[in-house]
């Protein structure tokens, strides 16, 4: 009964969809006001038809009703209930029922918070909003509904693959979503404008927040990711280029990118045409992905064909959504005028050359991403692509990034001094120089690349200190001014900040852990130890430890430095009858600065057993440094010029028309 | 500085960034390319012995044997019509056994050995590698009832070994 109330209200969320596509657009066509004001409701209504459906399978999945077929296949009655609920969306049908959540939540935020804007843009943004959820509902409804029943009704389920079963998979998806899916505003706003033929400050100031809200839940969705497979996987790593990866990644940089670039539409008025490619090229990358990963074609192109009408209903959404938003933007952009100009050498070429490197980089994973794929359709060799090509393509793109990144904060709007800012990174410079030269001598100079990360990340860090320090003219006035011009320095330019050294611990962090990742494998008997990067393990036992739906084997393992015992840590290897497999559960000790990460294997014949060991130093902060990053974000997105979004109007119109 | 002059100035930073990126692009493709071989095309081949490369089949009934405290791998690879001996020192995916599909990557040794650098097997004994099972389908080898690739296996992330 309830998941036919889901199924119901699913299809009445395509119907209101379909009405919020067609009113609004026709009404701000002809400026009939009643026909725009249907859009705000009917998104309204739309989230709470498919939260309603979430609800439903949801309830499905909690009660184990093995009714749905969706159900059956992806959960088990013995599974533990948060494994149940996020179980919700650890499969197809579910995910995607995640994703129309989402969209629609945006969708609702646009009809509740945008009060301020005008009343034709917000009906048409509402209205192409409305189209992309019209083609995924109809998407879930007719390929992937999570709502059809089986007959008859199993005794129990399939269970969930155990490597998802984990509280990392809790948080990830729809982290990931929130941020992918929270690029559709910026889409829907910029093909609102182009129909508009008008991009001006205030839009640019509405389309900003959206954005770094999705930027800050793509990013901690990303790095909840590569965490989770850290810990989960089992070998050690933390990124491995994978086209699942790539997938999300690319939306990243192109979103990166866009934040940047609608700064300069916002306070400058200018660089509007690029600022809306960046937005349409940005959700195109994350319906990629999200065709990437849900249509099977990663798996095989083969499997493609053999369940077409997914990857086909995927396929067509991308080429109508892609296609259509490009021409309408070869039709519109040209009529877009720039007020705005500035010198070759000023903070919007700063900001220009940020977006050129970011896309281009954007572009090279692109390229690595799907080039198997294109070999592979037309009938060429199989090849992968993997680490090295990127090592030799991505990161190049980064360096001069990563050096232009601590100038450009300094550089002013209109014209900038460029000496003047090189004078006064003279001290970065030199700091950067001199931690680089340290790597050099400590590595002896074996290393290229340890050296080159950490100095740019100590570039970055002090360029970004050094910006804020004369900012608020810290050790150049007197202190009660320094305190004065700290009270006034914005949220949005101390988010700014502290991104940017978000982004220098990260780098640091990927240098050292790439580099100087020791391992050990070895067969252990009880008893006996392994000496790696200065410690010592001891492997003193296994037990067996029961789980509600596993059986494990516990080992428990001592760390030691100097014969000083600092950590016990308990890898386990866990077997799920149902699914007939062995996972390993990692232990892993950190102190914020490395990670001992010790994974126990198979048990070997004469009562032994393998232990693969790793010392990873600095990886934590690859994390740390994504997360403030975020924080950066949030804190940006707490500035009181961007609550308010559009200016409101004065009173005086406003009373105006009223009376009119 | 005319709004024409700026816009030249911009075209040229904005192709010289393509220009940088196609040529890194090409040359990282030159180089790091990962070429796949079923054990009938190494033979028919010969990729030689210098480049990474990928190689797949079934881990043959009957040839796998573990040395140096089950740290060393030995076995052979076939998709029905050659078998290619493979060794491997490190710790494998869990679901690596014999009569199971594999993918190895790593290098043609002059003894016409391959030594892999990783194995790739995904957490899933339904799977097949999509490079496998295509290899398979060409030797005649393919039995779908037995070795089904599981429709949406691409939502398991691909587990591997790297030593």
């Amino acid at each position: 009964m309830i998941a036919e109330l889901g199924h119901f209200a699913l299809i009445l969320a395509l119907l209101i969809a379909i009405v919020q596509s067609i009113l609004p657009m026709v009404g701000a066509a002809r400026g009939a006001r009643p026909l725009m004001d249907v859009a705000a409701p009917a998104a309204l209504l739309q989230f709470g038809a498919v939260a309603l459906a979430f609800a439903a399978l949801t309830h499905g999945y909690v009660t184990s009703d093995f009714s749905l077929r969706n159900v059956v296949e992806n959960s088990h009655s013995l599974k533990p209930l948060l494994y149940k609920i996020t179980g919700v969306w650890g499969n197809h049908e579910g995910s995607m029922l995640l994703w129309a959540l989402i969209l629609t939540l945006y969708g609702a935020a646009v009809a509740a918070f945008g009060r301020n804007l005008p009343p034709s843009l917000k009906a048409r943004v509402l209205s192409v909003h409305g189209m992309i959820g019209v083609g995924f509902l109809a998407f879930i409804l007719f390929t992937s509904n999570p709502f059809l029943r089986v007959l008859p009704v199993p005794p129990d389920g399939q269970g969930l693959n155990p490597i998802l079963q984990d509280p990392g998979l809790a948080f990830h998806p729809p982290f990931l979503y929130l941020g992918y899916v929270g690029f559709s505003m910026a889409f829907s706003f910029a093909v609102a404008a182009l129909i508009e033929g008008r991009v001006d400050p205030a839009w640019a100031r509405w389309v900003r927040p959206w954005t770094l809200v999705a930027w800050c839940a793509l990013t901690l969705g990303i790095c909840l990711g590569s965490w989770w497979a850290y810990y989960e996987l089992g070998w050690g790593g933390w990124w491995a280029w994978d086209p699942v990866e790539n997938a999300s990644f690319m939306p990243w940089l192109s979103g990166t990118a866009l934040l940047h670039s609608a700064i300069v539409v916002e306070k400058r008025d200018t660089l509007k045409g690029w600022t809306i490619f960046l937005a349409l090229v940005t959700f195109s990358l994350s319906l990629l992905g999200t065709f990437l990963v849900r249509s099977g074609v990663l798996s095989s192109i083969h499997a493609f064909a053999v369940d077409p009408a997914r990857g086909a209903f995927i396929l067509a959404l991308l080429v109508i959504a892609i296609g259509g938003s490009l021409v309408l933007f070869a039709l519109r952009a040209p009529a877009l005028r720039s007020t705005g100009s500035f010198a070759p050498i000023s903070r919007e070429s700063a900001l220009i050359l940020n977006n050129l490197l970011l896309a281009t980089a954007a572009l090279t994973v692109f390229l690595g991403t799907l080039y198997p794929l294109f070999l592979d359709v037309i009938g060429g060799d199989k090849v992968s692509v993997g680490a090295p090509y990127y090592n030799a393509t991505f990161v190049p793109l980064m360096v001069p990034l990563v050096l232009l990144m601590a100038a450009g904060p300094m550089m002013t709007w209109k014209r900038a001094d460029l000496a003047g800012v090189l004078l006064r990174l003279r001290l970065a410079f030199g700091l950067a120089l001199a931690v680089a030269v340290i790597m050099i001598i400590a590595t002896k100079g074996h290393e290229a690349l340890a050296p080159l990360g950490i100095g740019l990340a100590a570039w970055l860090l002090f360029g970004t200190l050094k910006e804020l320090a004369d900012r608020i003219r810290l050790f150049q006035a007197p202190w009660d001014m320094v305190r004065t011009r700290l009270r006034h320095t914005t949220r949005a330019s101390w988010g700014m900040s502290i991104a940017h050294a978000g982004l220098a611990v990260t780098i640091a962090g990927i240098t050292i852990a790439s580099g100087w990742q020791q391992e050990a494998i070895q067969t252990l008997h009880p008893g006996e130890s392994i000496a790696l990067a200065g410690d010592v393990y001891r492997f003193d036992r296994v037990e067996p430890l029961p789980g509600p739906n596993y059986s494990a084997e516990q080992a428990t393992v001592a760390i030691s430095h100097d014969g000083r015992t600092f950590a016990t840590v308990h890898p386990s290897r866990l077997t799920y009858p149902l699914q007939r497999m062995t996972t390993t559960d990692v232990a892993i000790h950190t102190d914020g600065f490395s990670d001992r990460y010790v994974v126990l294997g198979d048990p070997q014949p004469d009562g032994g057993w393998i232990f693969r060991i790793y010392y990873n130093p600095l990886v934590p902060w690859v994390w740390f440094g994504a997360l403030i990053m975020v924080l950066g974000g949030i804190l940006s997105l707490s500035d009181r010029r961007l609550r308010i979004g559009a200016p409101v109007r004065k009173p005086k119109r406003a009373g105006g028309e009223l009376a009119a | 500085m005319t709004r024409k002059r700026r816009r030249l100035i911009f075209v040229l930073a904005g192709m010289s960034c393509l220009g940088i990126a196609t040529a890194l692009v090409l040359n990282a493709f030159d180089d790091n390319l990962v070429f796949f071989y079923s054990p009938t095309d190494l033979v028919q081949k010969h990729p030689g012995t210098t480049r990474r490369l990928r190689i797949g089949g079934l881990v043959e009934n009957g040839s796998l044997v573990t040395s140096e405290g089950g740290k060393r791998f030995d076995f052979k690879v076939t998709d029905g019509k050659t078998d290619l001996a493979v060794s491997y020192v490190g710790v494998v995916p869990a679901l690596f056994r014999e009569g199971q599909g594999v993918v190895a990557e790593g290098k043609l040794g002059p003894d016409g050995r391959f030594s892999a650098v990783t194995l790739l097997a995904k957490h899933d004994e339904k799977y097949m590698p999509p490079e496998v099972a295509e290899a398979l389908k060409r030797s005649g080898e393919w039995r779908p009832d037995q070795q089904a690739a599981a429709p949406g296996a691409a939502d398991a992330p691909q587990a591997s070994a790297r030593p």
